[in-house]
């Protein structure tokens, strides 16, 4: 599995992806979803202090404002990804590029992915210290793969940000 | 955990006697990328390259670090928009 990065004035562009990658890349914003896990929730949308009234109104005056700015993120996101390219009659060798004026987007979008799968998951520090599982033979070790992907594409991301 | 060896920044105000002071505290994740974060701490609180590093070792290494400290309300800004980031960010009352 190879996936070749190249940068451009213009942004960030991702080739030689396979089907698998593709897929992966289609993921992201549905892995960002916390809906359907109350840990990813609770880890998107934090409190503020110890007290829980505090927290309530965290949640009734914050957590819209967090919601609208990751759905905003989310939507651009989604408009990217609408852009793949096949460059061949192979299903091996398909073409992505991320605009440079979209890259704080990517990063909050793969960010919230990140943190969604690895609260759904209950990942440890050790996993996540290591480059990624050795085999593929569960959704755990999926989701793993999927978080360590997307930690890599962050990586790319910053490196031109200069972060 | 942190303790009185944390790193504290400081910034004058205008605060009365009322405003008891506030602690920006980030605590650590094993999710969140370190270049993410020193790229954070830069563009929130316009610190320097050296001195988002310094913090960010900080969370890394002791589970938390004291980012800010002031009143109230910047305070509860700078939460939200660490919030923003993805960042796991409290408030504290200072002692």
């Amino acid at each position: 599995m190879t996936v070749e990065v190249t940068r451009s004035r213009d942004g960030l562009r991702l080739a030689r992806l396979d089907l698998f990658f593709v897929e992966l890349l289609r993921q992201i914003p549905v892995s960002a979803d916390p809906a359907d896990s109350d840990a990813a929730r609770q880890r998107l949308y934090p409190g503020i202090t110890a007290d829980p009234q505090e927290n309530e109104e965290w949640r009734t005056y914050v957590h819209p404002e967090l919601a609208e700015l990751f759905s905003g993120a989310g939507g651009i996101v989604r408009e990217d990804l609408e852009t793949f390219e096949q460059l061949d009659d192979t299903n091996d060798n398909w073409a992505f590029e991320i605009p440079a004026d979209h890259f704080d987007q990517w990063l909050n979008v793969l960010n919230q992915a990140r943190l969604s799968l690895a609260a759904r998951f209950a990942f440890t520090e050790e996993e996540m210290a290591q480059s990624g599982p050795a085999t593929i033979e569960s959704t755990r070790d999926l989701s793993l793969f999927q978080v360590h992907f997307y930690g890599f594409l962050q990586e790319c991301l910053l490196q031109d940000i200069g972060g | 955990m942190g303790n009185g060896d944390t790193t504290v920044e400081k910034e004058s105000s205008t605060a009365t006697e009322l405003d008891i002071p506030w602690n920006v505290v980030v605590h650590n994740d094993p999710v969140n990328l370190m270049t993410y974060v020193t790229m954070v701490f830069q563009r929130v609180f316009g610190y320097s390259r050296e001195r988002a590093q310094k913090h960010m070792l900080e969370v890394h290494q002791r589970g938390r670090s004291i980012v800010w400290t002031g009143v109230r309300e910047p305070a509860e800004s700078y939460v939200e928009q660490l919030h923003g980031y993805l960042l796991l960010a409290t408030l504290e009352k200072a002692r």
